[in-house]
């Protein structure tokens, strides 16, 4: 069997070498058809031997799955998936006791949410390997992972905002993370007619302070803005540090049938947000106290267990009498991205309806602000005139522009959703100079901190929306197609197709190298925490307090201390609060316990978590290790022994040839 | 392994002794066949001397039990040892108790310290890892110093 696979892999790779060779022989005849301009060499520059590593590291959204993956680059291997907004059994994220508070709402308990845009700590404007942030769009969040664990570490509530789209898009220091509500609501929420949109909607552009060596996010200001819907947001960088630009689109303010009512002015605007003022406002108690409520979720790498705490107010700073935070760019046409250069310079807006890509100058429009040449303004806020603000336009480059990243070599990368390409351009001529297709319909794209002041510009990676006939067919649901492109050279060259979890909204890339000798390999037992924690057998034990049961449970290559237990009674509630006692890297144990309605534990080593069990029938029940972890991991394993309610079974628990404990 | 250094020997002593011969494939074969049955007759290394493999190549033991260190030593080992050893009787793993009447200083730290590799390369850890069903000895990442304070505790047994 094994020679026939053999076999046939070597007869595949012959097969994809052929190919290979016809499509790079065929030239520019082979050009637009699906299989695009692939060269010779295109399967050598994404192999990663056996054994060796990538280059990078690649985080995606994993969109409506709720989670983030992280890839190697180039050979587009999946390496983790990082549950954050959704429950995970396979890790019992959200179904362990510990991590179930990270889900916490003001709504309640929520086990999903569309995660749209990671975004990579950064100093100085370079991304630095300490966190990556996530937003939750439908029940507005932010979520803090830590890249020491890959695990998520902090997720925070926010309040007045009707979907966190424009979030997190941080400051080059990583000062804030924000979060502008794509849905403007009535703030604070009351129950009032939708049709009342122009009178009582309003959007909230919320900045969201991180604490700068435990990352810990906290509101500290929301700036209140007239009813736009909030897209996307790109903070400035060297001379634009202290400003962060969000798109807007529905200028027109409708409520209904967007399609068409949000598409008839011919500009809309970018909120070009003075967050270094607003930090004065906030000095000088400008801001307001609002109502509010929403929760902060916080969890601890030493108890191995999150916390919630319920908030019930937020600062909110108004533009109008606050002159000088906020001014509006009007934009052609309903912008969709906006992504300030590397330099500082330019902030480059895609009007997804617009013909052009418009670029505008950050110079321009300081001096357009102190010759306040304004057009007016919205509820107090000035709208600065489009031509003192425009820096260049990239002219007819393609159709439906979206997203721009930066090679750091002063060319620019937009992704074109209707025309499916990426087209790149020169930063300052606004020239074209390379276009290629993508498949199919391009959203995202990504160069490796792209959109930081330091981009790593070796690849372009294109996250598609359509992916059609490009793998396998799956029934009506397909799996999401990203592709390579390698850009070190003059032409873009499309290396690889690969596909990710989910939509894929935007993703981040970071050198292996900021990241791996930081990786933790196991949590030193020494500093485990949990308030249940057995440090040893010897502390194994089973408490009974009232209906409640608490297993205090070892794990070691390959048995449980105690294994078999008795005493359990139909309607009692159990927790296995299971520590593994392994301190090695790579050594995790599973817990699983038959009729359990959550998930398994997996417990990396050194660590504490619970399970709740509540046995609804009497009888003798199996538990056992679902991580393989030995030879003799099949016999770990153990019996739980459940006695109807009211009886007089004891409680006694043991190991091996041990005297029971009672 | 010591298998494949037997027979590399004694291909590298053939081919000496057979000078530049153009058959190279005979002799190795030849080698080859001769080797084995030398190298199952082999003799276990002597357990007193052996010092294992792993970063311990010499422990200097005090003349008389350092109870300081034993005292820390006991205290690392009932914390990340006892879920497989029991001091004075076998459970998952050997009882540590008159391990230095058996097993030289250096080979108890490198078992601690190496176990993956002990298990691999020494002939005596081999043998136990077999004895003991296949059940691996958990490195849990101990420094030199730990393995050494347990090692003074081991003496007190």
């Amino acid at each position: 069997m094994k020679k026939q696979s053999n076999q046939l892999s070597n007869l595949l790779l012959a097969a994809m070498a052929a190919l290979v060779f016809v499509l790079s022989s065929c030239g520019k005849a082979n050009q637009g058809t699906t299989t695009g301009a692939l060269s010779g060499n295109a399967a050598s520059k994404v192999y990663v031997a056996p054994g060796q590593y990538d280059e990078f590291y690649a985080f995606m959204s994993g969109g409506f799955s709720g989670q983030i993956a992280a890839y190697g680059l180039p050979s587009g291997r999946l390496l983790k998936v990082i549950p954050v907004f959704s429950v995970d059994p396979e890790k019992g994220y959200g179904f362990n006791e510990e991590t179930k508070p990270l889900l916490n709402t003001s709504h309640g308990f929520i086990p999903w949410d569309d995660a749209h845009h990671p975004a990579l700590s950064q100093t100085n404007g370079e991304t630095d390997g300490r966190w990556i942030f996530i937003n939750g769009n439908n029940t507005p969040r932010l979520a803090r992972i830590d890249l020491s664990t890959f695990e998520t570490a902090e997720i925070l509530e926010i309040p007045n905002s009707g979907g966190n789209h424009s979030s997190p898009y941080l400051t080059q220091n990583t000062e804030y993370v924000v979060a502008g509500t794509r849905f403007s609501v009535p703030i604070p929420q009351k129950d009032v007619a939708i049709s009342s949109y122009a009178e009582n909607f309003k959007g909230a552009l919320s900045f969201v302070k991180v604490e700068p060596t435990t990352g810990h996010m906290n509101i500290e200001f929301q700036v209140l803005m007239p009813g736009l819907n909030f897209d996307l947001a790109s903070s400035g960088k060297g001379p634009s540090h202290g400003w962060t630009f969000f798109t807007s689109y529905n200028s027109e303010m409708k409520n209904s049938l967007l399609e068409v009512n949000a598409s008839q002015n011919d500009k809309d605007f970018v909120a070009a947000v003075n967050w270094k003022k607003a930090e004065e406002y906030l000095k000088a108690g400008k801001a307001k106290d609002f109502p509010a409520n929403y929760m902060h979720n916080v969890y601890n790498d030493e108890t191995h267990s999150a916390t919630s705490t319920a908030m019930k107010s937020v600062k909110v700073l108004i533009p109008s009498e606050c002159p000088g935070l906020v001014y509006l760019l009007p934009t052609p046409k309903s912008p969709h991205g906006v992504d300030v250069d590397p330099t500082g310079e330019y902030i480059v807006c895609s009007g997804k309806l617009s013909a052009d890509i418009t670029a505008h100058s950050f110079p321009k429009m300081l001096k357009a602000i102190e010759d306040k040449a304004f057009d007016g303004d919205i509820s107090g806020v000035p709208i600065i005139k489009f031509e003192s603000v425009l820096g260049g336009t990239v002219k007819e480059p393609g159709l439906g522009p979206l997203h721009t990243e930066f090679d750091g070599k002063g060319n620019a990368y937009t992704s074109f959703f209707i025309s499916s390409e990426i087209v790149k351009w020169k930063v300052g001529t606004w020239e074209v100079i390379d276009r290629q297709p993508t498949y199919y319909s391009i959203g995202h794209l990504m160069v490796p901190g792209g959109n930081s002041m330091k981009p790593e510009g070796k690849y372009v990676v294109a996250l598609n929306k359509i992916t059609k006939d490009r793998y396998l067919p799956t029934g009506p649901e397909l799996t999401q197609s990203a592709q390579l492109y390698a850009i070190d050279g003059d032409k873009m060259e499309l290396l690889l197709d690969f596909p990710t979890i989910g939509e894929p909204h935007y993703a981040q890339g970071i050198s292996a190298e900021k990241i791996k000798p930081k990786s933790k390999q196991f949590f030193k037992l020494s500093e485990n925490k949990h308030p249940y924690v057995t440090p040893t057998e010897k502390d194994a034990k089973v408490v009974r307090e009232g209906n409640n049961v608490h297993v205090y449970m070892t794990m070691i290559r390959s048995h449980f201390m105690p294994d078999n237990i008795e005493g359990f009674k139909v309607g009692d509630k159990v927790y296995f609060h299971v520590t593994n006692l392994e301190q090695d890297f790579d050594v995790p144990h599973g817990f699983a316990v038959m009729g359990a309605t959550n998930a398994e534990l997996l417990i990396m080593p050194g660590q504490t978590e619970t399970l709740v069990w509540e046995p609804k029938k009497e009888g003798v029940f199996p538990l056992y290790c679902t991580d393989f972890c030995s030879a003799l991991h099949q016999e770990m394993q153990g019996y739980a022994r459940v006695s109807p309610a009211g009886s007089a079974t004891a409680l006694r628990w043991w190991l091996g040839d041990e005297k029971p404990v009672q | 392994m010591k298998n494949s250094v037997l027979n590399l020997l004694t291909i590298i002593v053939l081919l000496a002794a057979f000078g530049c011969s153009s058959d190279k494939t005979e002799a190795a074969a030849t080698g080859d066949s001769s080797a084995k049955p030398k190298s199952m007759v082999a003799e276990e290394p002597d357990p007193m001397t052996n010092k294992g493999v792993g970063p311990v190549t010499s422990v200097e033991l005090g003349a008389s039990v350092d109870q300081a260190l034993a005292d820390k030593g006991k205290a690392i080992y009932e914390a990340k040892c006892t879920a497989c050893h029991k001091p004075t009787e076998k459970f998952i793993g050997p009882a540590p108790k008159g391990i230095l009447d058996r097993r030289s200083p250096e080979w108890v730290m490198n078992m601690i310290l190496a176990p993956e590799k002990m298990v691999k390369e020494d002939p005596i850890a081999k043998k136990l890892l077999m004895e003991f069903n296949g059940s691996p000895m958990a490195n849990q990442n101990l420094t030199q110093d730990e393995a050494r304070q347990v090692l003074e505790y081991f003496r007190t047994l």
